[in-house]
C-alpha cells in the first residue's frame, strides 16, 4: 500500500512547512514544526491528543497565521495566507468538528463562499445540479436540498469532503476523520481517499490511531508537544517505533500491561450501580443511549470501550443526573435514582469526573480551594449561611498535599493550573467524600504523562477501598489497564461485556467498529 | 366599508416604521448581532432626517440624512462589538442612550428646545381622505416600507450576501473556513440594519414634519418583538408588525369607548413576545451564534 | 531565575514552585486588579474627551464647565444633597443589575421593578391609618417594595429556568408590561385629578437628611440612603461570604460545572433574578417614602439603564457600585449645574459614551493582559 513512496519522494514536496510556531495566550500549541508532503501521497500526521497536529494544519489551511516559520505550497511561499487564498490554491480541510451550518441545505453549505450567480441572485438550480453531479462523481448519494442538521455524522462528513472537492481541492487535509465513523463508513472513507490519491491528489491525515496509519498512509510524520519529531515511510516501520516517537519513551502497547486479577473474585455482591434498559435521547431526537443494561459491583471497574460518539457521554450524563432519561431505571445501592437531582445522587455516594473539565469539572475563576469544595459547600456552612473559610483552606491544603497538586497555593485560580493539575483537583474533589460509585469519563484526556500514572493509581485505590467505577475512555490501552470487566458500546448499545482476562485489543477492536461479536 | 378602509390605511401607516426597523433587525440578528439597538437607530434616524430636511428644505435629502445618521450609529455599534468584542447587549444599550443624549443635546443646540424642533419639510400624509391608495402614496416612504419586507426576504434567501448572513449567524467558524469574512458580513448587516431602522425613524419625523424628544417611543423594541415573534424570518416578522399595528389602530379607534384600557392594548406585542419565547406558538429559536463572537 | 513563567516553572522545575509561588500569586493579583480598574479609567478618559468636544462645540471652555459642574455638585450642601438623592436610587438599580450579572444573567428590567417597588411602597403607605408611626410604616413600606420588585424579577427568572426564554428579551418586554400596568393603575384608580400621581401618604415616612443637618435644606436627600448602603453591605456579605452567594457566583461563572456539582442552576437563576428585582424595587422608597411621599408615573425613567452603567463601571462589586452610583449621580446633577454654559443634555450623551467605552475596553484589556502574559 505504500508503493507510491519512492516515486513520490523524487519530486519536490508540494507542501513544505518550516519552523512553524504558534501560541495561544500562555499555551505554545506549536513550537517548532516542519513538514514535507510529496504530491500524490497519503501523509499521516500522528501524535497524542493536544500535540499540536490540528493547529499546524489550521495554519496550513490559512485559518490562523503562524507566529513564526514559513509555508510553501507548490514551491510558492504562501506564509500567512488567508482561507480564501488557500482554497484558491486547492488546499481544503475537513475539520474534526464539522464546519457545516446545520440550518442550511447541503447545496447551500457546499456553495457557501463561491455562489454561482444569475443576475444579482444565487443560481440555485445550477448550484443544486452541480453539487449533485459532484456528489455522484465521488460516489456519494445525497439529496442536496436536505438540511444538514437532518444528516447522520457520516453523511455530514461526506458533505465536508464534497465541499473541498467542489472547490477543486488537490491537497486535502482531514482532521481525525474516523473519530465519529462506523466501520463501514471508515471503509467507505478509505475508498474515497485512495481514489483521490490515485487521481494525483495529496492527502494529509491527522490521526492518533496507529492501525489507521498502517492501513492507509504512505508516509508518517510524528508530532509531539508542538514539535515534529520523526518522519517514516509507512512500509517497514513498526507500530512500536511510531508509538515511541509519539510519547517520547518506550511504551507498553495496550493489552499486555496489567494482568486481570479480579474477575474471578467478583462474587455475587449486591451491585452498587444497576442500570436497566436505559434509553436517553440525543441532540436530534435520535436515541443516544438505546436500551443499555449493566451492573457494577463494589470494588470493580467496568470499562466502556468504544469509538467516541457512540453514546458514552450521554450514558455518563444520564447516570450523573445531568441529562434526563427517556425510559429505563438507574439504581444506586438498590435505590432508584432515575429521576433524582444531581445533589441527591451525590449524597448517596455518586461522584463524577466529567469528560470536559473546563466546562463541567471546574469553575476556572474559582480558587483551587473553592473548586475542591464545589458540590459539598453545604457541609462547610456555618450557622447563618456563612461558609467556614478557615476549614475550607485547611482541608484544601490537606487535599493538595495528598493529590500532589502544583502549585500548592490553595488560593490560586484553577485557570492558572496545567491540565494535569486541574484534573487532579477534579479527582480529589470527586473522591473527597465516601464514594460508592465513581463515573470517570476520559479521566486522563489532555493530561501529561506523569499525571496519568498518578490518576490511574488513584482510581485503583478508590476501587480497592470499595468504590464501583464506571470508566469511559477513548484510549483502549487505558480501558485494558484499569478495568476488571470491559463493555463495548456501539451505536448507543452495549454490544458486549467480557471479563478483562478475555478482553484484548484484537477482540475489542472489531466490536468497537460494529462488527458482530 | 370606508371604515374598514380607513382602518387598513391607518394600520399600514402605523406599521411602516415597524416594518423598516424589523426588516433591518432581522438582517443584523440573522448575522449574529443582537438588535437591541433598533430603538437608538430609529431615534438617530428621525433626528438626522429632520435636520437634513431643515437645512436642505427637501424631505428626500432629509431621508438620506436619516439613513446616514442611522448608519453612523450602526457603525459605532459594529466597531464596538465586532472590533472590540464588546458585549452586544451592553453596547446596544449604550447606543440607545447615546442616541437619546445626542439628539437631545443637538435639539437644544440647534433649536434651543428640549422638546421639539421647528416645522420642517416632510412627506405629508393626506389624512385618510380620498382613496386608500392615493392616501398611502402621498408619502413615498409608505410604499417603500411595504416593499422592504419582500426585498429583505429576497436578500436573505436568494443572494450570496443573504446566504452568508445566515451562515455567519448560525456557525461563524464554518463561514470562516470557506473564506467568508465573518467580520465583513456582520459590518454590512449591522450597517444595513442601521440604515433601515433609521428610515423608519425618518418616516416618523418627516410624517410629522418635526422631531420631538424621544419620538421613537419604544417602536424599536416593538420591532424587536416582531422579529422574535416572527421567529427571525422577515416575512413572519413583517406579518407580526402588521398585527401589532392593527392592534394599535384598534386601540386608537376605540379610544372613546373605554372598552379595553389603552394600556392593555399596548402590552400586546410584549406579552406575545414572551409567549413566543416560552414556546406556546411554535418555539422561537434564535440564530445559534446570536450574541456570540 | 530570569524566567518567571508559571508554566515553565510548574513543568520543568517543580522543586522551586514554593519559592516562586508568591511571585506567581502577586502577579495574578496584580492582573486581576488591572482587569477590574483599568476599563473604568479608560471609560472615564474617553468620556472626558467626548465631553470636551461637546463643550467646545458650543464655544465654551471645558475647564470652566467642569469647574462649574464640581461646584454645583460637591461644592455646596444643596447640590451634594441632590447628588446623594440620585445616588440612592442608582445604588439600588446598580446592585440589582450586579446580582444578575454575578449569576450570569442580564436584568434589563430594573426600571419596571423599581417602579413596581415604588408603587408597592405607596400602596402600603396609603393603606396604613393616617399618622402611623414611621417605625412601623417604613419597614412595612420597605417590605412592600422588596416584595413587589422581587415578584417582577421572579417572572423572567422562572421563564428562563423553566422554558429557556432569554432574560434579556423577557426583562425588556416585562418593563413595558409593568409600566403600562402601573400607568393603568394610576390613571384608572389612584390618580389625583389633573396629575399623574397618587394621593400623598399620611402614614410615617423617611426623614429628609436636612433634619440631621440644616445645610441639606431643600435637597431631596433622605434617610433611605442609609437603607440602601446597608443593602449594599448585606449583598457583599451574601455574595462573597455565604453558601448561597458561592453557588450563585459558580452558576454565573460556569453553569455546567455548577450543575455537575449538584447546584440547581434553574433555581439559582430564579433566586438571583428575584433578589435582583427586590433590590431594584427597594429603590422605590427613595422617591416615594423619602422625597415626594406619593407614587408618580415616570419617577423611575432611565434609572434601570443607568443601573446597568453603574453595575458595569462598578464591576458588579457592591463597593464599586456605590462609587459608580456616586459618579453617575454627580454627572446627572452636574448637568443641571452647567446648563447656563452647555445644554444639560450633554450628560445624557456622556452616559452612553461611558457605557460604550466600558463595554469596548473590558474585553480589550483582558486581551492585552493575556497577550502580555504570553510574551513573558
Amino acid at each position: 500500500m505504500s508503493g507510491m513512496m519512492s516515486g513520490a519522494r523524487s519530486t519536490a514536496p508540494i507542501v513544505r512547512l518550516t519552523g512553524i510556531a504558534k501560541r495561544f495566550g500562555d499555551c505554545h500549541a506549536v513550537r517548532d514544526a516542519s513538514l514535507e508532503v510529496a504530491a500524490g501521497e497519503i501523509h499521516a500526521l500522528v501524535g497524542e491528543n493536544g500535540a499540536g497536529k490540528s493547529t499546524l494544519m489550521r495554519i496550513l489551511a490559512g485559518i490562523s497565521p503562524p507566529d513564526a516559520g514559513t509555508i510553501e505550497v507548490g514551491g510558492r511561499d504562501v506564509t500567512g495566507w488567508t482561507t480564501a487564498q488557500a482554497i484558491d490554491a486547492s488546499v481544503g480541510m475537513v475539520h474534526q468538528h464539522f464546519m457545516l451550518v446545520p440550518t442550511l441545505t447541503i447545496a447551500e453549505n457546499v456553495i457557501l463562499g463561491r455562489e454561482p450567480m444569475r443576475g444579482l441572485a444565487i443560481d440555485f438550480a445550477r448550484a443544486e445540479r452541480e453539487v449533485t453531479a459532484a456528489a455522484e462523481k465521488s460516489g456519494f448519494r445525497m439529496n442536496v436540498r436536505q438540511l444538514v442538521r437532518e444528516l447522520s455524522v457520516g453523511e455530514q462528513q461526506r458533505v465536508e469532503i464534497l465541499k473541498t472537492l467542489v472547490r477543486g481541492a488537490r491537497i486535502l487535509i482531514l482532521d481525525e476523520p474516523t473519530a465519529v465513523l462506523s466501520p463501514p463508513e471508515v471503509e467507505e472513507l478509505w475508498r474515497v481517499l485512495r481514489a483521490l490519491r490515485d487521481e494525483g491528489g495529496t492527502i494529509i491525515l491527522i490521526t492518533h490511531k496507529l492501525d489507521e496509519v498502517a492501513e492507509i498512509s504512505d508516509t508518517i510524520t510524528v508530532v509531539r508537544e508542538g514539535r515534529t519529531v520523526a518522519r517514516f515511510p509507512t512500509a517497514g516501520t513498526s507500530p512500536a517505533s511510531i508509538a515511541r516517537a509519539m510519547v517520547g519513551r518506550d511504551v507498553v502497547l495496550a493489552g499486555d500491561a496489567t494482568i486481570a486479577r479480579r474477575d474471578e473474585r467478583v462474587v455475587a455482591l449486591a451491585p452498587a450501580l444497576d442500570v436497566r434498559h436505559l434509553v436517553v435521547s440525543g441532540e436530534q431526537r435520535q436515541r443516544a443511549v438505546n436500551d443499555v443494561s449493566f451492573t457494577i459491583q463494589p470494588r470493580e471497574i467496568l470499562g466502556i470501550a468504544g469509538v467516541e460518539g457512540n453514546g458514552q457521554s450521554a450514558l455518563i450524563e444520564a447516570i450523573a443526573g445531568l441529562r434526563s432519561v427517556e425510559s429505563g431505571e438507574i439504581f444506586l445501592d438498590a435505590a432508584d435514582v432515575t429521576s433524582m437531582p444531581v445533589s441527591d445522587r451525590e449524597e448517596r455516594g455518586l461522584a463524577h469526573i466529567p469528560e470536559d473539565r473546563h466546562r463541567r469539572g471546574l469553575v476556572l475563576d474559582y480558587s483551587i480551594a473553592d473548586n475542591l469544595i464545589l458540590g459539598r459547600q453545604r457541609s462547610y456552612q456555618r450557622r447563618g449561611g456563612m461558609l467556614d473559610r478557615t476549614r475550607i483552606l485547611a482541608d484544601a491544603r490537606a487535599a493538595i498535599a495528598v493529590a500532589d497538586i502544583r502549585p500548592s497555593d490553595p488560593m490560586m485560580p484553577a485557570r492558572a493550573l496545567s491540565g494535569g493539575n486541574q484534573q487532579k483537583v477534579v479527582i480529589a474533589r470527586a473522591l473527597a467524600r465516601e464514594t460508592r460509585v465513581l463515573l470517570a469519563a476520559q479521566p486522563t484526556r489532555g493530561v501529561d504523562v506523569g499525571a496519568i500514572e498518578l490518576i490511574h493509581a488513584r482510581l485503583r485505590a478508590a476501587r480497592d477501598s470499595g468504590a464501583a467505577i464506571l470508566l469511559v475512555s477513548a484510549e483502549l490501552s487505558e480501558i485494558l489497564a484499569l478495568s476488571d470487566r470491559v463493555a463495548v458500546m456501539y451505536g448507543g448499545r452495549i454490544v458486549a461485556i467480557v471479563p478483562r482476562s478475555v478482553a484484548s485489543e484484537e477482540m475489542l477492536g472489531p466490536l468497537m467498529t460494529g462488527a458482530s461479536a | 366599508m370606508s371604515l374598514a378602509l380607513a382602518f387598513l390605511a391607518q394600520t399600514l401607516r402605523i406599521a411602516v416604521p415597524y416594518l423598516f426597523a424589523a426588516a433591518g433587525g432581522v438582517l443584523a440578528e440573522r448575522a449574529g448581532i443582537i438588535s437591541l439597538t433598533l430603538e437608538g437607530f430609529m431615534l438617530g434616524g428621525a433626528f438626522s432626517a429632520m435636520l437634513g430636511s431643515y437645512w436642505s428644505g427637501s424631505p428626500w435629502i432629509g431621508a438620506l440624512c436619516g439613513i446616514a445618521g442611522g448608519v453612523a450609529l450602526a457603525l459605532l455599534h459594529a466597531v464596538s462589538t465586532i472590533r472590540f468584542k464588546a458585549d452586544q447587549v451592553v453596547s446596544g444599550i449604550a447606543i440607545n442612550l447615546l442616541a437619546v443624549g445626542l439628539t437631545r443635546y443637538f435639539l437644544k443646540l440647534v433649536f434651543d428646545s428640549s422638546s421639539n424642533s421647528l416645522r420642517v419639510a416632510g412627506f405629508s400624509a393626506g389624512t385618510s381622505t380620498g382613496s386608500l391608495i392615493g392616501g398611502l402614496l402621498h408619502n413615498p416612504l409608505i410604499p417603500f416600507g411595504l416593499l422592504i419586507i419582500p426585498v429583505v426576504a429576497w436578500l436573505l434567501y436568494r443572494t450570496p450576501f443573504g446566504l452568508r448572513v445566515r451562515a455567519v449567524g448560525e456557525h461563524p467558524e464554518a463561514a470562516t473556513t470557506v473564506g467568508v469574512s465573518v467580520k465583513r458580513v456582520r459590518y454590512v448587516a449591522v450597517a444595513l440594519s442601521g440604515a433601515l431602522a433609521a428610515l423608519g425613524g425618518a418616516y416618523l419625523a418627516l410624517d410629522q414634519h418635526q422631531f420631538t424628544d424621544g419620538m421613537s417611543a419604544g417602536r424599536g423594541f416593538i420591532a424587536l418583538a416582531a422579529i422574535i415573534f416572527g421567529r427571525w424570518d422577515p416575512v413572519r416578522a413583517g406579518i407580526a408588525c402588521l398585527f401589532f399595528a392593527a392592534a394599535e389602530t384598534l386601540q386608537i379607534q376605540l379610544q372613546g369607548m373605554q372598552a379595553i384600557p389603552s394600556q392593555f392594548v399596548q402590552m400586546i406585542p410584549y406579552v406575545l413576545t414572551i409567549v413566543a419565547l416560552v414556546g406556546l406558538v411554535g418555539r422561537a429559536m434564535p440564530p445559534a451564534a446570536l450574541g456570540r463572537e | 531565575m530570569s524566567d518567571l513563567d508559571a508554566t515553565a516553572m510548574r513543568e520543568e522545575n517543580p522543586s522551586t514552585v514554593s519559592e516562586t509561588m508568591v511571585i506567581v500569586r502577586s502577579r495574578d493579583v496584580r492582573n486581576r486588579v488591572i482587569e477590574a480598574v483599568l476599563p473604568p479609567l479608560v471609560a472615564l478618559l474617553v468620556s472626558i474627551v467626548v465631553g470636551d468636544l461637546l463643550i467646545l462645540a458650543v464655544g465654551q471652555s471645558p475647564g470652566a464647565v467642569y469647574r462649574l459642574m464640581l461646584e454645583g455638585t460637591w461644592g455646596n450642601a444643596y447640590g451634594f444633597g441632590q447628588v446623594l438623592y440620585k445616588t440612592t436610587t442608582l445604588i439600588c438599580t446598580g446592585l440589582a443589575v450586579s446580582v444578575g450579572l454575578r449569576a450570569g444573567l442580564f436584568n434589563i428590567g430594573a426600571e419596571g421593578q423599581l417602579a413596581a417597588g415604588g408603587m408597592a411602597a405607596a400602596l402600603v403607605g396609603l393603606a396604613l391609618p393616617v399618622g402611623t408611626t414611621a417605625v412601623i410604616a417604613v419597614p412595612l413600606g420597605v417590605l412592600g417594595a422588596l416584595a413587589a420588585g422581587g415578584a417582577v424579577g421572579f417572572v423572567p427568572g422562572a421563564l428562563r429556568a423553566n422554558w429557556g426564554a432569554h432574560e434579556v428579551i423577557t426583562t425588556i418586554m416585562l418593563n413595558f408590561i409593568v409600566l403600562a400596568f402601573l400607568s393603568w393603575l394610576v390613571s384608572a384608580h389612584l390618580r389625583v385629578p389633573e396629575t399623574l400621581h397618587t394621593p400623598p401618604i399620611h402614614a410615617g415616612a423617611l426623614p429628609r437628611l436636612s433634619v440631621l443637618w440644616n445645610g441639606f435644606h431643600g435637597s431631596a436627600a433622605n434617610g433611605s440612603i442609609l437603607i440602601e448602603l446597608c443593602a449594599a453591605l448585606i449583598l457583599g456579605w451574601y455574595l462573597f461570604r455565604t453558601r448561597g452567594g458561592f453557588e450563585l457566583r459558580a452558576v454565573g461563572l460556569q453553569p455546567d460545572a455548577a450543575e455537575n456539582a449538584g447546584i440547581n442552576v434553574g433555581r439559582t437563576w430564579i433566586r438571583a433574578l428575584t433578589l435582583s428585582g427586590a433590590l431594584a424595587g427597594l429603590g422605590g422608597i427613595n422617591f416615594v417614602l423619602g422625597y415626594e411621599r406619593y407614587y408618580e408615573e415616570g419617577f423611575a425613567t432611565g434609572a434601570g439603564f443607568l443601573g446597568i452603567a453603574v453595575a458595569l463601571v462598578g464591576r458588579s462589586n457592591p463597593l464599586g457600585v456605590v462609587l459608580a452610583a456616586l459618579f453617575f449621580a454627580t454627572l446627572s446633577q452636574g448637568g443641571l449645574a452647567i446648563n447656563a454654559l452647555v445644554p444639560k443634555q450633554m450628560v445624557d450623551a456622556l452616559q452612553g459614551v461611558v457605557i460604550l467605552a466600558m463595554a469596548a475596553s473590558v474585553p480589550e484589556v483582558r486581551r492585552l493582559l493575556a497577550q502580555a502574559r504570553g510574551k513573558r
